[in-house]
């Protein structure tokens, strides 16, 4: 059988200048035009560094994606994994026209269309159902398109009774269910969606995620899907591409994609959150995943040793009812158990701690699990809440399960007290 | 084996053509042009007392407060047998139109930056859609011009002179160059104010004096007479061709020839099509300086 390519990316890089861009840029321009008068290849796009936001570069220029190709089959549904800025969203921008590739080239044969963010161009002043017309056009739809979806746009989105109100009485989650309906009535050949698109409340979310998993599953449709989360991406994608300072690390199959992405290097970085813009008082700094050593791992064996590290500050008014709390969540969204403990058992002055928290040992089963944390005066106020800033896994090396494979047996593993004796 | 003979429907590359406009394309979003006018038009005046009204206000007032000053205080002669305020109303209704193209389309990129940032269509659709937006604008405005006509005509002696004349039939084709002559410069300044700020706030007070330069509140023969040696400033403004043929064609007062036509669509069509050069270097890459 012939394999029907419907997306084709070759070479393709995107070389962005840090810093101030303004002054000086004119400088450039001329550099550059003069270069290119003589003949010459343009001299920015010789220099430029890989696109590490953690280590400081020389370099003016960086490459945001460098020397990216893969190829996309009719049906299939792509996968694409890797850290924030790791160049993902600089691929989604170029593959949906919102900015040009610096180099190299990106194939198709057929229309894209790309979500990379619900409710672009509503106007609070105009009603609900003239959004979705103006919506709709901006997305790609024809007005008669739009007209023939209309009601079941409407009913997905449960606005019925505001339909004819302006957006701006809407509430945000109104808002919100009403533009993600009409993005997901959209209708091209290949779709292109960022994940964080899956807002609004439990319902609806699970409604969204639901109609996400229609669309690919349904009629064909070629899907690239941008995510975090690596339990959507494993239900969603059978193809999944691993991207890490703008290169492709790895292309594959879903399963190994999303292993070869947990156990590279990749996966301690996830291990790791620091909070880039803390309150001035007291907040969460630093959370991390350590193992034995002490050392930050995002991959642990069912026996080892698993501590969950957090670094906060502590001020006065914080001590007395103050607590820090932890989730931990599986794959399929469920709470596996959480703890929280006061801050005054352990703290009587204000300063910065380390609160190390020790699981206990061979309870969590092999799977992925992500880590929430909270730090609240309980039912007065919440100074920090995290969601989803750590994954970790816990690899097969020898529960008692491993024979079990596929089978959904829970998340822990408890020592119940067994006997069996003869009537 | 994969399929040698690909034929694919487009292609995403860094390399542009000179003029690389995809009239396929705009067909294909015409609805969204039409959605943008349509929303233009309507939320404007939302939440307003007088609503549409204003499309009238603005210009009936700006031709009483010309009328008194220019013509009443500094004696400005308009021409024999028609009224000060007629000849003024035309070149305001005219000169609004063209501002309001320039300025519109002038901030295209500014505005609709998070727009253009999400989603990709065509990015001319939206000073295309200032420029329709605005003829919806100029018809309302033009009606209103017509009124005072007929009152003028009909009611007062004051227009014995002002008669609509034959060439009135390029109308059509007057209001289409000046709408392209605001799309071509707003396309311009558009692209470059992504870069270079300090044209944002060129434009604002430079419009005011051209407006000075396009014998808005005079007549250009009247210029000539009072200032010979800088006319040429005025006489060479394809803004002042339109407006002296528009008043030609309808008062029958004002300066009108083939050649000067053909100078202003000549002038209209150049900087249209520098204003897409431009605007389609910029389009591709301007979310990245912005």
């Amino acid at each position: 059988m012939e394999k029907d390519i419907i997306l084709k990316v070759e070479n393709l890089s995107k070389q962005y200048r840090l810093g101030l861009v303004g002054t000086g840029t004119l400088g450039h321009d001329l550099n550059r035009w003069w270069s290119r008068i003589r003949g010459k290849e343009d001299p920015y796009l010789k220099i430029g560094e890989s696109n590490d936001r953690s280590i400081k570069g020389d370099s003016e220029y960086v490459w945001a994606l460098k020397d990216i190709n893969f190829e996309v089959l009719r049906g299939e549904v792509v996968g694409i994994i890797g850290k924030n800025g790791a160049g993902k969203s600089t691929l989604l921008k170029i593959l949906s026209k919102v900015t040009g590739p610096t180099t190299g080239e990106i194939k198709t044969k057929g229309r894209i269309a790309s979500l990379l963010e619900v409710g672009t161009g509503f106007h609070p002043e105009m009603t609900g159902k003239e959004n979705v017309f103006l919506n709709g056009a901006i997305l790609g739809m024809t007005k008669r398109e739009i007209q023939s979806k209309l009601k079941e746009i409407v009913e997905f989105s449960g606005c019925e009774r505001y339909i004819d109100t302006p957006v701006k009485r809407y509430s945000s989650g109104m808002t919100v269910r009403l533009a993600f309906a009409v993005a997901a009535h959209l209708d091209p050949d290949i779709l292109v969606i960022d994940e964080v698109l899956a807002v609004g409340d439990s319902e609806f979310q699970k409604k969204a995620i639901g109609k996400m998993q229609d669309i690919s599953n349904s009629d064909g449709r070629t899907v690239l899907f941008v995510s975090h989360n690596m339990a959507a991406v494993k239900s969603l994608c059978t193809k999944a591409i691993v991207l890490q300072h703008g290169t492709t690390v790895f292309e594959g199959n879903t399963n190994d994609a999303v292993d070869f992405y947990l156990k590279s290097d990749v996966a301690n970085d996830i291990a790791h959150y620091v909070n880039d813009n803390p309150n001035e008082g007291a907040d969460i700094l630093e959370v991390s995943m350590r193992d034995k050593d002490n050392n930050i791992s995002g991959l642990f064996g069912f026996e080892d040793q698993i501590t969950l590290q957090v670094k906060l500050r502590v001020t006065e008014d914080i001590i007395e009812y103050g607590s820090i709390g932890f989730r931990i969540k599986d794959q399929n969204e469920r709470t596996v158990f959480s703890s929280v403990e006061d801050l005054n058992n352990f703290i009587e002055k204000e300063g910065v701690y380390f609160s190390n928290i020790k699981f206990p040992k061979s309870v969590l089963l092999p799977s992925e699990y992500r880590v929430i944390v909270g730090y609240h005066i309980p039912n007065k106020k919440k100074i920090r809440s995290l969601f989803d800033i750590i994954n970790f896994r816990i690899e097969e090396t020898g529960s008692m399960f491993h024979k079990y494979k596929g089978v959904d047996f829970g998340c822990v593993a408890l020592d119940c007290k067994w006997s069996i004796k003869s009537d | 084996m994969i399929n040698k003979n690909e034929n694919w429907l487009y292609t995403i590359s860094p390399k542009q053509k000179l003029i690389d406009i995809n009239l396929k394309e705009i067909w294909f979003y015409r609805d969204l042009l039409f959605l943008f006018v349509k929303r233009n038009v309507i939320t404007v005046y939302k939440q307003t007392i007088l609503g549409p009204l204003w499309y009238f206000i603005q210009p009936l007032f700006t031709s009483v407060i010309f009328t008194l000053i220019f013509n009443n205080m500094a004696n400005i002669p308009t021409g024999e047998g028609v009224p000060s305020f007629l000849f003024n109303l035309a070149g305001i209704t005219c000169w609004n139109y063209f501002k309001e193209c320039l300025t519109g389309t002038s901030d295209t990129f500014g505005q609709n930056q998070s727009l253009f940032g999400k989603v990709y269509f065509p990015r001319v659709i939206v000073p295309l859609s200032v420029v329709f937006t605005n003829l919806v604008k100029y018809g309302i405005q033009i009606l209103v011009f017509i009124g005072f006509y007929i009152y003028y005509v009909f009611f007062t002696d004051k227009a014995a002179q002002s008669s609509p004349q034959k060439a009135m039939i390029f109308l059509p084709l007057l209001i289409f160059f000046m709408g392209l002559l605001g799309l071509g410069l707003g396309m311009i300044i558009s692209s470059m104010t992504t870069k270079y700020r300090d044209l944002k706030f060129l434009i604002s007070f430079g419009v005011q004096l051209l407006m000075y330069g396009s014998a808005v509140m005079y007549p250009l023969s009247y210029f000539k007479q009072k200032l010979p040696n800088i006319s040429w400033v005025v006489e060479f403004n394809p803004m002042t061709t339109i407006i002296e043929a528009f008043r030609y064609m309808t008062l029958g007062v004002g300066d009108y020839s083939l050649s000067k036509m053909m100078y202003t669509a000549l002038v209209s069509i150049l900087l249209f099509l520098i204003g897409i050069i431009i605007f389609n270097k910029t389009e591709k890459s301007f979310i990245d300086t912005i």
